[in-house]
């Protein structure tokens, strides 16, 4: 009698489900079928292509930092989304450097025992987390940068650098001949030092000897390639900033609103790396820091060999989706006009083609596929500093 | 024998000596926090000086040097009496009504009143977590507040009311309304999301994920271009939201996705036996989620929604970027006017909207962390 109740009453259940499902599925797939017939229709109306032909249409307009060769008369979309890209990965990645020192260093000075520096870094990370980011972009951007003296009392530093209300102006170095060799003696250099120091750790963890490689190190990287470079017949010279009567010619340029983006970037997305830290470091259990006092260790080397590295467990995964905000929060460079991803192509690209489908289409997938690749670099290195069990 | 003469015996306990003054009271606070070794004492001077080289400057451009009233520019300019001027507060209090209103009429702002204060009555209702009938609260809030504000603010002509097209709305009040429907919406929209994440129908769970995942992957401009750009093309003319409506659904969305990750957090805190205990009494799905599960999973949560609603908040200034007033927006259009164009003026503004922000995040972190206490006290026996 049970059985015979049972089975009804399961089935019916299922069937419930199941039901449920594929009503959703149609729900979802009448209002995805709606949308793409009444797109079509308004594309129609507007005379707007579709499709991606637009790819190697000429753009014909500027932009204004580029790390690739791009001309607006003949450089193609495509060109500009390259372009609009790498200025994106350019600030990301830099961003992410600096932000990641500035945030450990805060994060860490949050837990001294200094009472002055724990509170001035506490008051910093309320400070910053507190106040949006697109706020701190402007501040800098308007009332610091833009705010410099105009091109005619450009604040020189030392007659070879230039700062004004167009950014900062640097002398740019000019590769001669043989520069090359130069470039392959440091390289060689580091190969060697990183071989060195393998060997040294492997001899350290046989025979308890602690390595000298740091004289290696200096002859390998620093003397070698100096040696090389005199030999070579110093090839390098620098092509200096000159001060015009309407710009500044030679050198090389710091875009404002460059600095303003990766500046705003750093200092906010610190303070959150800055709690992440401390979140991890106070997972240590004290117990670790006491144990390596009662070894001898010194408080800095505490932190550097005991507690860091098992802190870097906590910390990796919050680290990485910091990380990921960091090279999201990039496409606020919109606000002020740095020509990264968004700014280039779903602008300047978008407001010419009005192909608003293909274009933010293309721009979600890069930053989707952006987000997966820091993701799965981050989970390699947290297997690295991973706690390996026997 | 000639042993015992010599034992001392000590009949009273000897008086305590006071702790050496070096190690108590402020003396041995600060030798022990500031100046407890060269490092520490050469860390103390740095940051000493670093206190005294930014303390002083801003404690005079806020307050000591600012100009607190006057009719244009000339006020916040060099002078005599004050040749260095700070903040220029006389621009703020010229452009407040505009930084609260935006271009609302005038004859119509008591409706934007009145809704700061239904707001703000349904917010401490909630907040308050000794409240009286906070089930009550929470339909006002969630149910009865978006109707009644909608009704104030764009007006119902029938019941004498006028429109007020969005277009005049602006400043603080866009921030609000922006923050306000990205919480009322995305409260539920998340616990939706979270349950089907959970849910044991795969066409659910794949829906879910790929939604949750999909938004949280890119950044929220893009989400609110294409809620600007291509929502329009997506539905008939006739339907075509407009512009506020639309970032107002772009960042719903935005924020459901995030809310549905902190809500997960929370069913996954609640122990196995509590559902198992409700199946056990027979409830239905709903109710067992409805009366069992999610009270306990958004209570052990509510720090972190407080803390996605900070950043909720704060992502309402980057509704600037798509061409809506809101309250960044209009000390941006403000600060370019030339009545008050001034060296200073761009900084009061943005000191202006800082301070704004500063308090109302912090001040909802501070909730947060009251709360995370209480909980906590409520776990420990």
């Amino acid at each position: 009698m049970a059985k015979m109740l049972q089975l009804p009453l399961r089935s019916r259940q299922q069937w419930a489900s199941i039901a449920l499902q594929a009503a959703l599925i149609v729900v979802i797939g009448g209002l995805a079928y709606g949308a793409f017939i009444n797109a079509a229709d308004n594309l129609a109306k507007a005379h707007i292509a579709s499709g991606f032909r637009f790819w190697d249409n000429t753009a014909g307009f500027d932009i204004s930092q580029t790390l690739i060769g791009y001309s607006p008369s003949t450089s193609t979309f495509g060109r500009a989304f390259w372009v609009g890209l790498l200025n994106t990965l350019l600030v990301a990645s830099l961003g992410i450097v600096l932000a990641t020192a500035l945030g450990f260093t805060i994060g860490i000075a949050r837990l001294s025992r200094n009472w002055l520096v724990a509170r001035l870094a506490g008051g910093y990370v309320e400070l910053v987390r507190n106040v949006p980011l697109l706020l701190q972009i402007l501040f800098w951007y308007n009332a610091v940068l833009k705010s410099l003296p105009d091109l005619h009392s450009s604040i020189s530093i030392s007659g070879s650098a230039f700062l004004n209300n167009r950014g900062l102006f640097l002398p740019r170095p000019e590769f001669a001949d043989n520069f090359e060799y130069v470039a392959a003696a440091l390289v060689f250099g580091m190969a060697t030092t990183l071989a060195v120091r393998i060997w040294a750790r492997r001899r350290q963890e046989r025979t308890g000897q602690p390595p000298r490689t740091l004289s290696y190190a200096f002859g390998l990287i620093v003397v070698l390639p100096l040696l090389v470079f005199v030999a070579a017949g110093a090839p390098l010279s620098f092509s200096f900033p000159d001060v015009g009567r309407f710009n500044i010619r030679g050198g090389t340029e710091i875009l404002p609103e460059f600095a303003a983006l990766l500046v705003a970037l750093t200092i906010y997305t610190a303070a959150f790396i800055a709690e992440v830290v401390r979140a991890g470091i106070l997972a240590v259990s004290q117990g670790q820091t006491e144990a390596a006092q009662a070894l001898g260790l010194r408080s800095g080397s505490t932190l550097r060999l005991i507690v860091v590295p098992q802190a870097m467990r906590v910390i990796v995964p919050p680290l990485t989706s910091q990380y990921l905000n960091l090279i999201k929060n990039s496409s606020l460079a919109v606000a002020i006009g740095y020509p990264d991803l968004v700014q280039v192509f779903a602008g300047s690209v978008l407001n010419i083609t009005g192909q608003a489908v293909e274009v933010i289409a293309i721009t979600m997938a890069v930053y989707l596929f952006l987000s997966l690749v820091t993701s799965l670099l981050m989970n390699l290195y947290g297997r690295t500093v991973g706690i390996v069990e026997r | 024998m000639a042993a015992t003469d010599r034992i001392y015996l000590r009949e009273a306990p000897a008086k305590l000596l006071p702790a050496p003054v070096a190690s108590t009271g402020v003396i041995g606070w600060v030798r022990a926090n500031l100046f407890s070794s060269p490092g520490n004492i050469a860390l103390t001077i740095v940051c000493a000086a670093l206190i005294v080289w930014i303390v002083p400057p801003l404690l005079r451009f806020f307050f000591f040097d600012a100009v607190w009233s006057g009719a244009d520019r000339e006020a916040c300019l060099p002078s005599a009496q004050n040749p260095e001027p700070g903040a220029c507060w006389a621009f703020i209090r010229a452009w407040s009504s505009y930084f609260t209103y935006g271009f609302y009429p005038l004859g119509e702002r008591w409706r934007v009143d009145l809704f700061f204060f239904l707001l703000a009555f349904g917010i401490a209702w909630l907040a308050w977590l000794g409240a009286p009938r906070r089930d009550i609260g929470a339909i006002y809030f969630f149910i009865v507040l978006p109707i009644l504000s909608y009704v104030l603010l764009s007006g119902v002509p029938i019941i004498g009311l006028p429109d007020v097209p969005t277009s005049l709305w602006g400043g603080i009040l866009v921030t609000i309304v922006v923050a306000t429907v990205g919480i009322v919406a995305s409260l539920p929209l998340g616990i939706l999301l979270a349950l089907g994440r959970r849910s044991e129908m795969p066409a659910v769970r794949l829906l879910s994920v790929t939604f949750i995942e999909f938004v949280r992957g890119v950044p929220l401009i893009t989400v609110l271009f294409m809620a600007s750009v291509m929502l329009p093309l997506f539905v008939p003319d006739r339907l075509a939201p407009d512009k506020l409506v639309r970032a107002l659904i772009g960042v719903a969305l935005f924020a459901s996705a995030y809310m549905a990750e902190v809500v997960r957090g929370g069913l996954l805190s609640i122990p196995r036996g509590q559902y198992e205990a409700a199946q056990a009494l027979a409830l239905p799905y709903w109710r067992m989620m409805g009366l069992v599960i999610l009270p306990q999973a958004l209570r052990v949560t509510l720090p972190n929604i407080v803390n996605t609603f900070i950043g909720l908040f704060k992502d309402t200034t980057l509704v600037f970027i798509v061409g809506i007033f809101d309250f960044l927006r209009t000390i941006e259009a403000a600060r370019g006017d030339p009545h008050w164009a001034t060296p200073i003026t761009s900084v009061t503004g943005y000191a202006f909207a800082a301070v704004f922000y500063f308090i109302c995040c912090y001040g909802m972190s501070r909730y947060s962390r009251n709360v995370e206490a209480r909980l906590a006290r409520a776990h420990r026996r």
